[in-house]
């Protein structure tokens, strides 16, 4: 018998325009001792299933409308809400998607890793406070006896999951459901905890339901796979069948969305755009203290036309370079050439006209575009401030640039949280290239986005960039994503760059250890 | 921790010192001295007057003059009260106005943080409705209609409270304490509820529901100090505002505190008195708010560090 088996699940949610089916009827069974990913996009209602089960969702709006989920004999959908918190935190445990978030920044974490325990079992403060040490050492925190008193925000988003994933365990629930667990992580942390969790899983022989939007992240670690699309679950297999033998076009469009492959390589030579040379941005860290070398000493040229690739963990100093590059940091030392021009330089008059030339598209498109204004005002500001339209052609101006980046011309007047984040970052990609940029440095522009929508963000970024001639400057942590897009790429690791060359060199025939650990990270390696 | 105390304390000299300049010439913009009455006053004696309290110098060195005494801590003599001087004034008026605004206090937080938390936690029903329609009426209802009318419910219809008084029947100081804090109790309910609403929709708090935790305790442990932070931020102010603002409440309930001097001491143009009382004012608020920063900070571990290192 299952551990847990949900059968003909429907959550209805009550809306200012309506009812709406976030999940319809849908049935799926969880074997203790294995992992079962559950795998859909933004909206195809994959957390609210499993919220629902727990209780989690706020009723009203959400309504569970049928549906049995047995877990241990008993259905979790009929418990009353005194049964199901006996449950919760105790016999099913929960991850979520942002450690930055989950923890209570009020609280130490010990505190907060004690409490499941000090609630649900009978034991002593001095008990919990042993155990969780116990389990801060086996989540790999070093050195919990002087951590365990420390605030969240002392500790690095890796750090914080591993304490989210101790507190869950503390009870040694049956179930454990992770929320896009690693989302929010780089990489290499993204490994190390996919790592850990399967390895807790083993050794503790329970149940886990893996919720994530990206099929190549359970690749290596899920036993029983299902695919689910706006609310309903579209396929059921283990692992081998989907990824061998997918039936469904959903989960074939999945599977062709992980990002694989490289750029074909252009062989005539170019003359550079830019030239850096010796670049060093360092940050004050106060008086007397040695200041952070975020970047140290670091050359390279671009290519006019090329997009070139930086990939590093965070803090490595890749998004500082960008930043440098178009002055939006105060450099330390170094040149940055631009077409023959030191930018570094540059002031007033002339250093506004040379940031027309240059732009940047950032990480966050939900943080990214002022909430105030309209889509119109968002592209028409730089349009007008550049004097690229005059107030009678800005318009056309405007709906020509959303037709480059694919929108709806009807969108126009409408605001940021209208539309999803895919389309928000159309809107940023589109207010980079208002003022007819030469040259774009893209910050980690996919990285929050589902895989889906993300490959679709980097055709439209490629297709882009022949039609308007740009040189691209294509930052991020994911070494597959920027392999796919890239022509040449530079490994940074600590302010510096350790490896360059062609996504396939490196791909097949790294020389720096650090850039085998970065392959070495990518999640579903076997699938490239 | 201390250099950022100090630092701020530093950054309230220039502050009171504006102050103190802004109130010392606009005094004297206002027509009228200490000593003009309806009663003709012989020049000699006016003369003579004014040269006692230095009025006859020049206003730049009546100016520096007055500074110099501050500096000593020496507020001056009062012009109306023959023989004593501000500083006695004060700190005859100041404990009286200080216990009517720590109770005043008192009510604002007790009635207003609870009627907050308790509206955040089921908004847009009638338990949300219900204490912030009544925290909007506190908050529109001037002091000197709300005085009355309390007075008039329970001094005179129902006859529970005296009327009027300060410490001489028992129950004199319930009236004036709830008509001072009404208005601020009405300010901290709404910055409660915002804070705790803020506050119950952060993931941490689905967290915490996740570790099966009953309703009650997510409530009290994990969102009552995220959710009163901006409360405890607003005290500061608040309590220097009560002590300013008393005078309504003091003159309707005939209480010998210090806003009554403040205001009496501007109908006479008692330029000293009305320095005195603006600069010790002045000077109490900067001091509550950085008490207030220094709690807010206390309460959250991340603030506490970077004023650690600061």
């Amino acid at each position: 018998m299952p551990l847990l088996s949900v059968r003909d699940l429907q959550v209805d949610f009550t809306t200012r325009n309506g009812r709406v089916t976030a999940v319809n009827r849908i049935g799926f069974d969880v074997e203790a001792g294995k992992i079962t990913a559950i795998i859909g996009e933004s909206g195809s209602g994959k957390s609210v299933a499993c919220y629902s089960l727990l209780g989690l969702l706020p009723v009203p709006p959400a309504s569970i409308e049928s549906g049995s989920a047995l877990f241990d004999g008993r259905d979790l959908l009929q418990l009353s809400e005194r049964e199901l918190r006996q449950i919760r935190g105790r016999d099913i445990a929960m991850i979520f998607q942002d450690p930055m978030t989950c923890l209570n920044p009020y609280m130490t974490v010990g505190n907060q890793l004690m409490e499941p325990l000090l609630y649900h079992r009978k034991v002593t403060r001095q008990q919990a406070r042993e155990r969780a040490l116990e389990l801060l050492a086996e989540v790999g925190l070093r050195d919990p006896e002087s951590t365990i008193d420390q605030y969240p925000h002392q500790f690095s988003g890796g750090m914080r999951q591993r304490v989210m994933i101790a507190m869950a365990l503390i009870n040694e629930p049956k179930l454990l459901i992770a929320d896009e667990p690693t989302t929010a992580l780089d990489v290499t942390i993204q490994a190390q905890i996919l790592g850990l969790i399967a390895e807790l899983q083993r050794k503790r022989d329970i149940g886990v339901i893996f919720i994530s939007h990206d099929l190549s992240v359970v690749a290596d670690i899920a036993d029983e796979i299902v695919v689910m699309e706006k609310g309903h679950v579209v396929e059921r297999g283990d692992r081998q069948a989907i990824f061998e033998a997918a039936e469904h076009p959903y989960t074939q469009k999945l599977l062709a969305a992980i990002p694989a492959g490289s750029k074909a390589p252009v062989e005539v030579p170019r003359d550079d755009l830019i030239q850096v040379r010796n670049l060093c941005t360092w940050f004050s860290q106060g008086r007397g203290a040695e200041p952070l070398r975020a970047v140290d000493d670091v050359s390279f040229t671009v290519q006019r036309g090329e997009v070139l690739g930086l990939v590093g963990e965070s803090g490595s100093g890749k998004s500082t370079i960008g930043r440098s590059l178009l002055r939006l940091v105060p450099v330390t030392r170094g040149e940055v050439l631009f077409d023959g021009t030191d930018v570094t330089r540059l002031q007033g008059a002339a250093l506004k006209q040379m940031r027309r030339r240059m732009q940047m598209i950032f990480q966050d498109p939900y943080a990214s575009l002022n909430p105030r204004m309209s889509v119109y005002d968002t592209l028409a500001e730089p349009l007008l401030l550049h004097g690229i339209e005059s107030r009678k052609t800005v318009e056309q101006g405007v709906l020509r640039l959303m037709d480059d980046v694919g929108l709806a011309r009807a969108f126009v007047r409408k605001y940021p949280h209208e539309f999803s984040g895919g389309q928000r970052q159309r809107i940023a990609i589109g207010r980079a290239l208002a003022t007819r940029p030469e040259f774009v440095v893209a910050d980690e522009p996919v990285s929050a986005l589902d895989v889906t929508i993300q490959a679709q963000i980097l055709e439209l970024m490629l297709a882009l960039g022949r039609e308007y001639g740009l040189t691209m400057l294509f930052v991020s942590h994911d070494l597959a994503v920027v392999r796919h897009i890239a022509d040449r790429i530079l490994v940074l690791y600590k302010g510096r760059v350790v490896e360059q060359g062609t996504g396939d060199a490196l791909f097949n025939s790294p020389r720096e250890e650090y850039t085998r650990q970065l392959l070495q990270a990518i999640p579903g390696r076997g699938l490239l | 921790m201390w250099r950022f105390v100090v630092g701020r304390l530093l950054q309230a000299i220039p502050v009171i010192l504006a102050v103190i300049t802004v109130t010392f010439f606009l005094v004297r913009v206002a027509p009228g001295g200490p000593f003009d009455s309806e009663k003709a006053v012989i020049p000699e004696v006016k003369a003579a007057l004014e040269a006692q309290y230095r009025l006859d110098l020049p206003l730049g060195q009546q100016y520096l003059a007055y500074l110099g005494d501050l500096a000593q801590g020496d507020l001056g003599p009062s012009f109306k009260y023959p023989g004593r001087s501000v500083n006695e004034l004060i700190a005859a008026g100041l404990p009286v106005t200080a216990e009517l605004g720590a109770y005043a206090l008192l009510v604002a937080v007790v009635l207003g943080g609870l009627a907050g938390v308790v509206a955040s936690l089921k908004p847009n029903s009638a338990q949300d409705y219900i204490p912030m329609s009544v925290a909007m009426i506190g908050i529109c209802m001037p002091t000197f209609l709300l005085g009355p009318l309390l007075v008039l419910l329970f001094g005179i219809h129902l006859e529970w409270l005296p009327v009027a008084g300060w410490g001489d029947i028992p129950g004199d100081k319930i009236l004036p304490s709830l008509t001072l804090g009404a208005a601020y109790a009405a300010y901290i309910a709404r910055l409660s509820r915002a804070g705790m609403l803020e506050v119950m929709s952060q993931d941490y708090i689905r967290t915490a529901r996740a570790k099966g935790l009953p309703e009650w305790q997510v409530v009290t442990r994990h969102a009552l100090r995220g959710g009163l932070i901006p409360v405890v931020a607003f005290l500061g102010p608040a309590f220097a505002g009560l002590l300013a603002g008393s005078f309504v409440v003091e003159t309707i309930f005939q209480i010998p505190g210090l806003g009554r001097f403040y205001v009496q001491a501007a109908f006479n143009r008692d330029y000293t008195m009305i320095l005195g009382t603006t600069v010790f004012l002045s000077t109490l608020i900067v001091l509550f708010n950085l008490l207030s920063d220094i709690l807010a900070a206390w309460l959250n571990p991340r603030l506490r560090a970077q004023y650690g290192e600061a």
